[in-house]
C-alpha cells in the first residue's frame, strides 16, 4: 500500500434501472487501496447488480465507475483490470487445474514456459502446490475455492469482485475460509470486493461494510460501527440479534427517549437521528447482550430499564446461550445471553430473574422506514 | 421378494429382448446368410464370398459408396456450422417464451412427412419453380433455371432433412453450461472467439459428437431425398441396395451391399471418434 491517494474503486451516483425497477440507486461509495470491502444485504437488494456493473457485465443507466481514477464505463469486461469470482465459482471443468489457472495469462499472449511459473507460484501460495493436473471434479469444496482465488490473482487485477463465494460450502468449512480469505487478502495485498447475504461473513473479514436494502447505501462503516452505532432501523434489525419493541414516544431529554409499548411496557434508550415528537411512533433494538441478569433487583446496579420475568426457555448453544424471558406485566419476551461467568449455570425454566440496562445501550429509531 | 422382483426383471426386459432378436438380429444374421450366397444355377447356391468380391472389384460401386459417404460427411459438416450458431442462440441468449418458440420452430417442420418435405424443396427449385420465377422477375435470369437434380440439391435436401437431429442434441449440451463459466471466460480476459473455442465447444462436444453421428447416419441412409432431389443419376449407395433388390432381384449382392454399408459407415463413425478423441460412451451418456 503507498501513501497515494487515488481510491481503487470509485463509484459515484451508480443507478440501474430494470424496467421501472430501480435496482441501484444513486449509490456512491470509495475502496481505498488494499482494503476489504463488503457490500451485505439480504438478497434482492441490488448487491449483485453493483458487482455485475463493476465488471463489466451490465451497463450502468447513469452514474460512474473509475478504477484507479480512470473510469471502466466503455470498457469490455475482458479488458477491465478486475476480476471476478463466482457464486458458484465457474471453473472450467473441461480443463485440470494448471490450465484454469493459466487460463487468464493464454489469453494475455505470455509465453508457454513463463505461464508454468506463475501457475505454480499462485499454487504454492494458495498452500496446493501439487494439484496442477487434477481436475475441477477432483476437488473438494474449500480447494476449488482457492483455485477460482489463485486463477484471478495470477492476472494480478487492480480489485478482485467476490460474489457470496462461500454459500455452498458446509458451516464449518466456511467458518475456516473465512480467515482464510481474510489472509488470502493480506498475502495478495490487493483490494477485494465481497458481497454476501451472511452478515457474519462481512463482519468477520471486512474493513469497511455497506449494508444495502432496496438499491440503497444504508450505512457504510467498520463492523464494529455497523454493530454498536446502526445509523438505521434496517441496520440494527439486520447486522446482529436485537430485541425489538414498538412505542410511543412519552418523553424526549438530551438525546434519550422514553417510550410506551401497546403492551404497557416503559422503556428508555438512545435515539439516532433527529428525535420525533412526542406521541409518534418509535422502534428501539437492543443486543441480547447488552442486558444484564441479575436475582435481585440489587445486582442490577441502578440501570435506567428494569424489568423482571420468568425464564420460558433456555437456548444452549455453547458461548452463544441464550434465555428467552417472558416479562411479568405484559407478557412479552424478550431474548437474554446467558453471562459466561457461570453464575447462571444452574438456571432453568421457570425460574424468576431481573432484567436491567442503560439507555445508551437501546438503539432507538423513529419508526416506519423498517 | 427375491423372485417378486426377478419376474419384474425378466417382464420388463422381454419387449427389448424380443425387439432386438426379432427385428434386428434374426434378420440381420438372416441377410448376412443371403450375402454369403452365390448363384451358380436356376435354384442352386453356393456359399462363397462373391458378392462381397463383386463390391471390391467394381469401381462404380466402390466410387458411388465413395461418393455417398463423402458427400455425407460434408452435409454433416454444413448442418453442423449453422446449427452450432442456432442452436448457442436457442440455448444461451433467447429467454423465455421466444425460447421454447425458436424450438418448437426447428419441431414443426418435421410434423410433415419427409415426402412432402422433399416436394417442397422440388416445388421450390424446378425449372417452372419459386426461385427460378423469382430470379426471372428480378432480372437476374433472362430464361427458367434448372436447381434440381444436382448435388447442390441434394445437399440442400440432406441439411434441412437433418437439421433438427443436430439441434436438440447441441441445444440439451449448451443449456447445461453455467452461464458463469462463459461469463468467468470473458472477465478472465477471453473474446467471443477464444471462449468459443475454448469453453464451448470443449463443453458441447459430445452433444457436436452424437448429433454429427446421428446426422452422419441419417444421411448415408437417406433413400427419398438423394433419389428425389438428384434424379436418376444421383449414384446414392442406397439406390444400389434398392436397385439390387427391387430392380434387379439380385437379393445375394442387394444384402452384401447392405452389409457393407453397416460396416464402413461403422469404420467412419470409429475413426471420426478416434481423430476427434471422444469415445461412444462419453457420448452418449
Amino acid at each position: 500500500m503507498t501513501l497515494d491517494a487515488t481510491p481503487d474503486l470509485t463509484c459515484t451516483d451508480l443507478t440501474k434501472r430494470f424496467g421501472d425497477v430501480r435496482a441501484v440507486d444513486n449509490v456512491s461509495f470509495t475502496v481505498p487501496a488494499g482494503s476489504f470491502f463488503s457490500i451485505l444485504g439480504p438478497s434482492g437488494c441490488g448487491k449483485t447488480t453493483i458487482m455485475r456493473m463493476i465488471a463489466g457485465f451490465l451497463e450502468p443507466t447513469s452514474g460512474d465507475i473509475s478504477i484507479k481514477g480512470r473510469s471502466v464505463l466503455n470498457v469490455p469486461p475482458n479488458k477491465r483490470p478486475v476480476n471476478m469470482v463466482f457464486q458458484h465459482l465457474a471453473l472450467f471443468p473441461m480443463m485440470n487445474i494448471a490450465e484454469n489457472i493459466g487460463y487468464g495469462l493464454r489469453r494475455r499472449g505470455m509465453g508457454k514456459s513463463e505461464i508454468t511459473t506463475k501457475v505454480g507460484d499462485a499454487l504454492e501460495r494458495i498452500g496446493l502446490p501439487d494439484i496442477g493436473t487434477r481436475k475441477v471434479d477432483e476437488l473438494s469444496g474449500g480447494q476449488k475455492q482457492r483455485v477460482a482465488i489463485a486463477r484471478c490473482m495470477v492476472l494480478e487485477p487492480d480489485v478482485l469482485l467476490l460474489d457470496e463465494p462461500l454459500g455452498a460450502l458446509d458451516l464449518k468449512l466456511r467458518e475456516h475460509m473465512k480467515v482464510e480469505l481474510k489472509a488470502l487478502q493480506a498475502a495478495f495485498d490487493t483490494t477485494f470486493v465481497y458481497i454476501t447475504h451472511d452478515q457474519s461473513e462481512a463482519l468477520v473479514m471486512s474493513d469497511q461494510i455497506a449494508v444495502m436494502n432496496q438499491g440503497v447505501f444504508e450505512q457504510v462503516g467498520t463492523a464494529r460501527d455497523l454493530y454498536y452505532r446502526p445509523d438505521t432501523a434496517f441496520v440494527a434489525g439486520f447486522v446482529g440479534e436485537a430485541n425489538r419493541w414498538r412505542g410511543a414516544i412519552t418523553r424526549i431529554q438530551s438525546g434519550e427517549i422514553e417510550m410506551q409499548t401497546p403492551e404497557g411496557l416503559t422503556l428508555r434508550g438512545t435515539m439516532t437521528g433527529t428525535a420525533p415528537a412526542i406521541g409518534q411512533q418509535a422502534d428501539m433494538f437492543l443486543r441480547p447482550e447488552a442486558i444484564n441478569l441479575a436475582a435481585d433487583t440489587d445486582g442490577l446496579g441502578g440501570a435506567q430499564n428494569v424489568l423482571s420475568g420468568v425464564v420460558t426457555s433456555l437456548l444452549f448453544n455453547g458461548a452463544a446461550s441464550r434465555i428467552i424471558v417472558r416479562e411479568a406485566q405484559t407478557g412479552a419476551d424478550i431474548e437474554v445471553t446467558l453471562p459466561q461467568s457461570g453464575a447462571f449455570a444452574s438456571l432453568s425454566k421457570g425460574d424468576g430473574v431481573h432484567l436491567g440496562w442503560q439507555a445508551a445501550q437501546a438503539n432507538c429509531f423513529a419508526a416506519g422506514e423498517a | 421378494m427375491r423372485d417378486g422382483t426377478r419376474l419384474g426383471f425378466i417382464l420388463l426386459l422381454t419387449p427389448l429382448v424380443l425387439w432386438l432378436t426379432l427385428l434386428i438380429f434374426i434378420p440381420h444374421v438372416d441377410m448376412f446368410l443371403v450375402s454369403l450366397r452365390e448363384r451358380v444355377g436356376v435354384g442352386q447356391y453356393d456359399t462363397s464370398l462373391a458378392n462381397y468380391h463383386t463390391f471390391l472389384t467394381e469401381p462404380l460401386y466402390l466410387w458411388t459408396f465413395l461418393r455417398t459417404a463423402v458427400m455425407s460427411v460434408v452435409a454433416t459438416v454444413i448442418t453442423l456450422l449453422i446449427a452450432f450458431p442456432v442452436s448457442y442462440y436457442i440455448a444461451k441468449i433467447a429467454k423465455g417464451r421466444l425460447q421454447s418458440t425458436l424450438f418448437l420452430m426447428c419441431l414443426i417442420p418435421f410434423y410433415v412427412s419427409e415426402l412432402v418435405r422433399t416436394f417442397g424443396w422440388m416445388i421450390l427449385l424446378r425449372e417452372t419453380g419459386i426461385v427460378s420465377n423469382l430470379l426471372q422477375w428480378a432480372g437476374l435470369a433472362d430464361q427458367p433455371v434448372e436447381m434440381l437434380y444436382n448435388d447442390a440439391a441434394i445437399m440442400i435436401g440432406l441439411v434441412y432433412t437433418s437439421m433438427l437431429f443436430m439441434v436438440v442434441p447441441l441445444v440439451t449440451t449448451l443449456e447445461s453450461l453455467d452461464d458463469a463459466v462463459i461469463e468467468a471466460g470473458y472477465d478472465l480476459g477471453g473474446n467471443a472467439w477464444s471462449v468459443t473455442r475454448e469453453i464451448v465447444i470443449p463443453h458441447a462436444a459430445p452433444g457436436i459428437v452424437s448429433g454429427s453421428i446421428v446426422v452422419f447416419m441419417l444421411s448415408l441412409g437417406n433413400y427419398l431425398t438423394p433419389t428425389m432431389l438428384g434424379g436418376k443419376d444421383s449414384l446414392w449407395f442406397t439406390e444400389l441396395i434398392y436397385s439390387q433388390f427391387i430392380v434387379r432381384f439380385n437379393w445375394e449382392l442387394g444384402a452384401a451391399f447392405g452389409f457393407m454399408l453397416l460396416f464402413l459407415s461403422s469404420i467412419i463413425v470409429w475413426g471420426m471418434l478416434k481423430l476427434t478423441g471422444q469415445t461412444l460412451e462419453k457420448t452418449m451418456g
